[in-house]
């Protein structure tokens, strides 16, 4: 059986800068990925490649074993990838609801009209923020954005869930709600690749765990593993983050 | 209750329009007919530029094809063949157009959008001095002039709704979201290119119809007459006047812009593009965003001003 997500050899570089370089993996259906590495290791790079926001210099990105990479993100989008942003984005003008409203016309199995406005209730409800769709989405608080540009992600009905650094910024107590709504979008069967630096949520949420250092990657195994591996302690947990 | 209303007095006012050839004289239909040509083309340019900021001077590359086309096939073939005919090569180019051009930004559009209109003209009188051997042609159509105008109003009700509809559907919403953040656009599977391609052929098609509705009524037409730039820029201030965002903006700032460009012309023929440049000059220094959008802030400054009144 093919990997939901195979990449193989993805390389990136920056002018003379070589952000990600060569770097391979996959991710079967239903796992739930968490991808980790110092600041500035290229995380956020990797998710980039695989959602069509930047072309790879080199290497390939397979979905279900159709290269999609050097595509459109619109294109990719379509096939079913969704992704939140580390600096999170909503669209200013437009209502809580109708936020969501966008992901769920534009995809590969459109919704709109009251259909639409109904499952764009439900993914709001989803996320806790039920009823609260006629707001405007700029007045929502840093936490309620955050909420909503996941369930603008899930209205995408994604194969493949990309979450960038989805958990920072938050309280103790946001924090628990916030893993115990992955917990339940894992739990559904949905896959998910993680990019996260929040010990306790990947040691909650992730089966397997991938380290990149200065754009390669160190390390990739069962979560326990990796976070004992001495060269992951070394590169990453080291550095003021143990 | 109040869309009733709403609809009852659009069927009126839609009414009073189509029977207007009934009660003017010549000079007062002559007017009437260019205003509907004008109301058009504002609304036609808006439907792709209001939302998406793209400046663009094309407007009479497109009229001019259209016109050029009646002027060259109306002997031969019967006119509403022509102007399907016409419709379609306006689309046709306004596809290889987009295609090659919606990457562009900025005054880089704006350039080329200017430049394509002078490219068109002199391929065209190229053409029609070294083949045809004439600069000139005459156009010879049993089309009376309330015809010419009952279509123009035709098409300009269409576009009207046209541009309602698209503010309803998924298109109107790609384009907000478009507006908002493109990257999000492209991440929620908005073909971002292609959504402006389609608003520009459509916008582009319309203006080649106007063109081609209205070249009976001047009998003889050349490249220089058909081409001439200022009805681009006319179409782009009249827009921007009214706000080129706004469903009635195009409407609101074509028709008094119209008539006193009418009036300038007929009384100050010699100094006429020296007024138009000081007007041009005047609106987009002190209406920036339209008038509607004027309107509306003083509207709500004076409701706040109420409200604080109230209080007192
Ligand atoms: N668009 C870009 N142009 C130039 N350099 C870039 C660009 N995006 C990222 N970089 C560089 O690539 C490297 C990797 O950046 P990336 O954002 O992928 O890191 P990250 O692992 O996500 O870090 P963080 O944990 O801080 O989010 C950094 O040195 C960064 O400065
Ligand atoms: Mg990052």
């Amino acid at each position: 059986m093919t990997a939901l997500l195979d990449i193989a050899g993805l390389t990136r570089r920056f002018g003379g800068l070589v952000a990600v370089n060569g770097v391979s993996f996959s991710v079967a259906r239903g796992e739930v990925v968490g991808l980790l590495g110092p600041n500035g290791s290229g995380k956020t790079t990797v998710l980039n490649m695989i959602s069509g926001s930047l072309k790879p210099s080199g290497g390939d990105i397979r979905l279900n074993g159709e290269r999609v990479s050097g595509w459109p993100a619109h294109r990719i989008a379509r096939k079913g990838i969704a992704r939140t942003f580390q600096l999170v984005r909503i669209l200013p003008s437009l209502s809580v609801a109708e936020n969501i409203v966008t992901a769920l016309a534009f995809r590969r199995a459109p919704l709109w009209g009251a259909d639409a406005d109904a499952a764009a209730r439900d993914l709001l409800a989803k996320v806790g923020l039920g009823g609260r769709g006629d707001e405007a989405a700029e007045n929502l608080t840093y936490i309620d954005q955050k909420r909503m540009e996941l369930a603008r992600a899930l209205a995408a009905d994604p194969q493949l869930l990309l979450l960038d650094e989805w958990l920072a910024g938050l309280n103790p107590t946001e924090l628990r709600v916030g893993i115990d709504l992955i917990a339940s979008l894992r739990d559904s069967g949905i896959t998910i690749v993680l990019v996260e630096h929040v010990m306790e949520a990947v040691r909650a949420l992730c089966g397997r765990c991938i380290v990149m250092t200065a754009g390669s990657k160190i390390a990739d195994g069962a979560t326990a593993d990796v976070l004992r591996d001495p060269e992951v302690i070394r590169a990453y947990l080291g550095t003021g983050h143990a | 209750m109040k869309r009733i209303a709403t609809a009852a007095g659009l069927i009126t006012l839609v009414a009073a329009l189509a029977s207007a050839p009934f009660f003017l004289d010549a000079y007062g239909l002559g007017l009437m007919m260019g205003l509907a040509g004008y109301v058009t083309l504002a609304t036609a340019w808006a439907l792709f530029s209001g939302p998406t900021g793209y400046v663009s001077l094309a407007t009479v590359a497109f009229v001019g094809i259209g016109a050029y086309c009646v002027a060259a096939l109306s002997e031969v073939l019967p006119y509403p063949l022509v102007l399907l005919i016409a419709a379609g090569i306006g689309l046709a180019v306004a596809l290889v157009v987009g295609l090659s051009t919606l990457r562009l930004s900025g005054v880089y559009f704006v350039i080329f959008t200017f430049g394509l209109a002078e490219l068109i003209r002199q391929l065209v009188t190229f053409y029609e001095i070294n083949v045809t051997g004439t600069l000139g042609r005459y156009i010879f159509l049993g089309i009376t002039p309330e015809q010419i105008y009952w279509q123009l109003l035709a098409l300009g009700i269409v576009t009207m709704l046209l541009r309602w509809w698209i503010g309803r559907s998924r298109i109107g919403l790609a384009l907000k979201v478009i507006g908002d953040d493109e990257v999000v656009a492209s991440h929620v599977g908005i073909d971002i290119a292609r959504t402006k391609l389609a608003l520009f052929a459509i916008s582009a098609t319309i203006m080649t119809l106007v063109g081609a509705i209205q070249a009976p009524r001047w009998t003889y037409v050349e490249p220089a007459i058909v081409f001439n730039p200022t009805v681009s820029f006319l179409t782009l201030i009249m827009a921007l006047l009214g706000g080129a965002t706004r469903l009635w903006g195009p409407l609101l700032g074509a028709v008094p812009l119209f008539l006193l460009f009418e009036w300038l012309s007929a009384n100050f023929p010699n100094h006429y593009s020296i007024l138009l440049g000081l007007l041009f000059i005047l609106i987009v220094f002190a209406l920036p965003k339209g008038v509607l959008s004027f309107i509306e802030q003083m509207w709500g400054k004076a409701h706040r001003t109420d409200d604080s009144g109230a209080r007192s």
